[in-house]
Formats: C-alpha cells, structure tokens, sequence
C-alpha cells in the first residue's frame, strides 16, 4: 500500500523534474545562483615548516599543491572558490610584520583553473603562521550573497600570533551569524596544533582532519568543497528577548540566535485554531563545556501557563544538544476565534568550563513550522474495527449464538401458529 | 448445503491465510540499487544527507566528525538503524554511539540494540544497531512517541584519546522496518507528518525552483494517509466466519430437513 503511493509519488516527482528542467532553461536559473551561490575560501599555511619532507617521502607544500591542483580540476561548476595564503610572503624575523601576512592569492569568484593553478605554483614555504588574522580576513573575502561560505583551512603548526587566539576568531566569525563554517586539515600536526586546529573546527559546526598522506588531503579538500555545493536552508537570523512581551514574532522558518549561559530567550509564535505549532531547537556547543547538559524549550501562553514542554539532557562529547515541542491548538465553530500566541521560552543547562569565555553565547537554531493539526478523520481503529484471533473468536461465538436462538425463535412460532 | 460449508470452509481458509499474510507484508523498502546510494554524511541536522529505508549509504570522514543522515518512517513501521565504522589500522580505545532523532529533533530511544559500543584498541571496527519503538499515527504532544517522519541518525565518537582525533574512518548506515501492521493503530492522524521545514515547503510549492529543503521527504506525499490497515482484513473475516456460524447455529436448531410430523399438505 506505502508502496504502491510511494510508488506514484516517484512517478509524480519524475514527471514534475521533467516539467521543471523544461519550463525552466538553464539561462534562467544562472542569475539566481549568483546570489546564492555556495563560496568556499581555501586557507593555506604557506609557513616555513612547510618545507619538512615527511608526507609520502615529499614535503607538505608539495603535497599541498598537488592536492590543491586535484581539487581545482574536480571544483563543482557553481562553487565560487578562492584561495587565501598566510605567511606567504614575509621572510624577516620582526613578529609584528610576519602577522600581517596573509594575502588573497586568488579572488574567490567563478573559477579559472589555469589562473588558480599558476598562481598556486609559484608558492614557496616562507613566513609565520598568522592563522587569527588569515581567518578574519577569510571571512571578509567570502562576505555577500546568501549561499553556503565554508573556509577550508589547512596547516601544519599552531598559530604564531598570540594573543590573537584563532579560536576566539573563528567563534567571532560563527557569532556574526553568517552561517560560516571553517573545516580544518592538520598536516603531520603534533599536539598543541591539532588542539587549535580542532578547537576552530568545533567553534564554527566543522570538521577537524588529521592528515599523514598526499592522497587524503585532496580526498578531504575535495569532499568539503563538493559539500559545500549542497543546497543548503540558511538561517535567519534573529534576537529573542528575556522575557515574552518583548519577544519577536517568528513565522515558519529556520532561524539562529545566541543563547548566554544561564539566560532565557523567548520568541512568540502565533497559532490559528486548527493550526499545529512544531518547534525545534539545537544549541550546539561551540567551545569547551562542562560535560553533563540539557535544553529546555516551553510552549507558555501569553499568561504564563505552561502548555508543553520538550527537554533533553545528556553527557558527554557532543555537538548540540536538542528538543522539540508540538503544540495543536484545536479547531473552534467560532469564526470570530482569533489565533493565540504562544511564547517560546528557551534555557539550557551548559555550563562553561573553567577559563573558557562566556560570551558571545552559544549559537543556537530553531525550526518553528506552523501546519495543519489533527483535522479529526482518524485512523481505522476509530471506527472500531478489530485484529487477532481473539476478535475472530468472539465474533464466530456471537453469530453461532445468534443463529441458534433465531433458529429457537423460529421453531417456537411455529409451534405457536400450529397450535391456534 | 453442502456448497454452503464449502464456501465457509474456503474462506475460513482464505481467512487464516490472508490475516496474517496482510500483516507480514513488509513494506519493501524500495532498494533503489545500491548504485545510487549517497556516499557522503551531512554534519548537522541542516546538512543531514537523505537515505532511503533499505538503502545502504556510506561515507568517509574524521574520528571526532558528527555524521548526520535522515530517513522517512510511515506509521507502523518499526525501524531498525545499523552502522558499521571502520576504524584505522592504529588507534586506541574509543567509543562510538548512533543516536536517533525524530523530525523535532526529539532524542528517540532505542528498545534494543547496542547503541553505544567501545571498540578495544585496534579493533578494525565497531557495529552499533538501534531497534525504535514502532511508529504510530498520533500520540497527544505531551508524549515523545515515535511519529511518521523524518528521522536523524546522528554517528559520532563520543569517548577518545586526543591523539585519535582526525583520523580517517568509513561508515556505512542502513535502515530498515518491520511493518507491524494494524497490532499498533491508534485513534488519530497527524495533520501533516513530522518533516521539519514542511509549512515552509507548502507554502512555496509550485513555482518550481529548486530550493534548499530542511527535508524534502513527503514532498509529493507518499505518507500512507492511515485509512488502510490489516484490520479492516481481520474484521471482514470475522464478520463472515460469524455470519457462517450464525447459519450453523440456526440450521442446528431446524434439525436435517423438514419436520417429519408435518403433514407435506400444509
């Protein structure tokens, strides 16, 4: 039965692509994509320690311009990709400059392979590693547009330019709530740097990868660059209140806000009768936290009364912890019934570990869906039918029964006519 | 007479036959050759790459990578979720764990299966397994019941030695279902099912653009709408084996025939 509909339904979609690809020619899909078109920036250590021959027998900057050449012939058509250097250029010792040098080496945009691919050749392994600076400036490059941005870092050693934590920076970059995310590749990394490396992962929703072979960094390089191709739904942004009278009103939609430790967010959602409310939410963890948390989400009314709740609580490695809530408001006769409002009031229970910096608060995303409740048509248990072999029993005793005393009753009539 | 319990005998046959069949016809999970099976994990639930039930998926990535992928349930099914990770060839001890979410990112328990496995060091790899309830039409909202929709498996390594971290892995992700039928109908459907995004994706439908999609399950439907069941099955058996009985019975009370004392005249 599912799959006879599902069956149809393929039919349906295989029919609808097939109208789709017609009505709509390619020309005028492109400048849609333009606007959201996915923008990846690969970041690229071009520091001294670069020159160490240890992956496959050739040194990292080798493997890393190969790789890099993989990657350009493989680049998704759509993908707007750039390439950014860090301490490509400066040779000196003086702290303050070697800082500064981080350098576009090409712009991110709709991608020429010859260029890009000349313009990776004449890299040579040079200055420090400014890793803090290069992200912001990363960031700046991708700016614009409503596509996917992903910054694909790759290095060898642990940032040079102290006090500038790169890991602050990359939790900066996620705070602005561009929806950026920042993958990282440690080559041959040693501990202090794969610390770092998988620290930036982890502020920003990326993936941190250990890297001793030629073939899986373009593996990995090419991977997160076809990822970042995927449509994906951005979230909007949006600021929730500490308390419901002064919380924004949310539609259907995916939204992201910053929730602090230990402080409420609310949002109004308003709910026809007939309506269902859904409302779902994660609250990653984007730096080191105490390692038993939870989430609260409560659907209150305007008054204060709790209407449902959804909670979770866990312990452990993890990277969001989530819940949600369904809320049908149920349908009235009355057409004058107005739509409610309902508050959404938002906590956790994270806890910031020791020397960890609380602010800005942890990224959080939340789904609210308003669709059509239960209508009232229910399944066919209403309708009171029955399984199992008890069932069958009982209904084959309730005929048997009833045939015999008709049979009775019939026999008995006789006999009463027969006698008058 | 004689044809009349012939019939009866024949359906009760039928009967016997085809109760328990309607229930075992599993819903052949469409494997839509394992050619096409998605080869790449989302790493959120944004991201989730979609599976088929019965479709094998696979991808690489990092120890320590969330692996995200999501698949549709209907009402009725019971689904089963298993994972195998292959681990590098050196690595310590680490733990792994497959977890479950439904469409409102609601943590689904697992009624058996090792969710949460430790691999000893050097294993070559880990199998995780993780039977959910069996999915009903409707369950009221204060209860977490497993409801027909999109469903998260989130893969991860939850326990390692920092050294361990980044280090290349393969997974591979199944899920199936057992139908089970009419045994689990309630009294209630769900507006719409639990596929988040969904408003959003009504509401735009038709103009043919290719958007990005929370979860695109149950876009052309193909959510069973809750009026058939194997019960309406077991009920008309039983409807007809009790008309047959009721015969039986009445015929027993008549004896074979017409009553000897009656004069053929009246």
């Amino acid at each position: 039965m599912i799959t006879r509909q599902r069956l149809a339904a393929g039919v349906c979609a295989l029919l609808a692509a097939l109208t789709a690809g017609i009505a709509f020619p390619a020309g005028a899909v492109a400048d849609e994509t333009d606007q959201s078109a996915p923008k990846v920036e690969l970041v690229l250590d071009v520091s001294g320690s670069m020159r160490t021959r240890d992956i496959d027998g050739g040194s990292r900057m080798a493997a890393a311009k190969q790789a890099f050449n993989e990657v350009l012939d493989a680049t998704p058509e759509e993908v707007r990709l750039g390439i950014r250097t860090l301490g490509a250029n400066y040779r000196g010792n003086d702290r303050k400059e070697g800082c500064k040098d981080t350098e576009q080496l090409y712009p991110v945009g709709p991608l020429n392979r010859t260029d890009a691919k000349t313009a990776v050749a004449t890299l040579a392994p040079t200055g420090w590693t400014p890793i803090g600076p290069a992200l912001l400036k990363a960031a700046g490059d991708l700016d614009g547009g409503n596509g996917t941005r992903r910054i694909v870092l790759i290095s060898d050693g642990e940032d040079t330019c102290q006090p500038l934590d790169p890991c602050e920076v990359a939790r900066e970059i996620a705070a602005k709530g561009i929806g950026l995310t920042i993958d990282t590749l440690g080559l041959v990394p040693d501990a202090k740097t794969r610390d770092q490396l998988s620290c930036i992962a982890d502020a920003t929703g990326g993936t941190y990868t250990d890297v001793r072979h030629k073939e899986e960094l373009s593996d990995r390089v090419g991977d997160l660059v076809e990822r970042a191709a995927d449509p994906v739904v951005t979230p909007v942004a949006t600021e929730g209140a500490d308390r419901c009278e002064k919380a924004p009103e949310l539609k259907s939609g995916l939204y992201t806000d910053r929730l602090e430790f230990g402080r409420q967010r609310w949002y109004k959602v308003s709910v026809d009768p007939g309506k269902e409310l859904r409302a779902a939410v994660s609250v990653a963890d984007d730096r080191a936290v105490n390692p038993d948390y939870g989430v609260l989400l409560r659907a209150v009314t305007v008054h204060g009364r709790e209407i449902v709740r959804g909670e979770a609580a866990g312990t452990g490695r993890t990277d969001a912890v989530s819940t949600g809530l369904r809320y049908p408001k149920q349908d009235t006769d009355d057409d004058t019934a107005s739509a409610e409002t309902v508050c959404l009031q938002l906590t956790t229970s994270f806890s910031a570990a020791a020397g960890v910096k609380t602010s800005p608060g942890l990224p959080l995303e939340l789904t609210v869906d308003v669709v059509d409740g239960p209508s009232g048509h229910h399944d066919v248990a209403a309708f009171g039918l029955g399984r199992g072999w008890w069932l069958l029993g009982l209904l084959v005793l309730a005929g048997f029964l009833a045939g015999l005393l008709w049979g009775w009753l019939s026999r008995w009539r006789v006999a009463v006519w027969r006698t008058n | 007479m004689r044809i009349t319990r012939m019939l009866g005998a024949a359906l009760l046959a039928l009967g016997l036959a085809a109760g328990p069949a309607a229930a075992d016809s599993s819903p052949s999970p469409s494997a839509s050759a394992d050619g096409d099976a998605p080869t790449r994990a989302g790493s959120s639930f944004r991201t989730a790459t979609e599976i088929e039930q019965g479709q094998s998926a696979t991808a690489s990535g990092s120890t320590g990578d969330y692996l995200y992928w999501s698949f549709p349930a209907d009402t009725g099914q019971r689904p089963t979720v298993r994972a195998t990770v292959k681990l590098p060839a050196t690595h310590g001890s680490e733990t792994w764990q497959l977890d479950v979410y439904d469409g409102l990112r609601r943590r689904q328990a697992c009624q058996y299966g090792a969710q949460t496995r430790t691999a000893a060091q050097g294993a070559a790899s880990v199998e995780l397994a993780c039977v959910l309830r069996t999915v009903r039409g409707w369950s009221e909202p204060w209860a977490d019941d497993p409801l027909p929709g999109t469903y998260y498996l989130r893969l991860t390594v939850v326990d390692l030695a920092a050294a361990d971290l980044g280090q290349p892995v393969s997974a591979e992700v199944r899920a199936d279902s057992k139908d089970i039928g009419g045994a689990a109908a309630v009294d209630g459907t769900l507006g719409k099912p639990l596929v988040p995004g969904i408003a959003a994706k009504s509401a735009g439908q038709g103009d043919g653009s290719k958007t990005a999609v929370l979860s695109s399950f149950g876009r052309d439907d193909g959510w069973s709408s809750g009026w058939w069941s194997d019960r309406w099955v077991w009920t008309g058996i039983g409807a007809v084996l009790a008309a047959l009985a009721g015969i039986g019975g009445y015929v027993l009370t008549r004896g074979s025939g017409r009553p000897s004392r009656v004069p053929p005249t009246v």
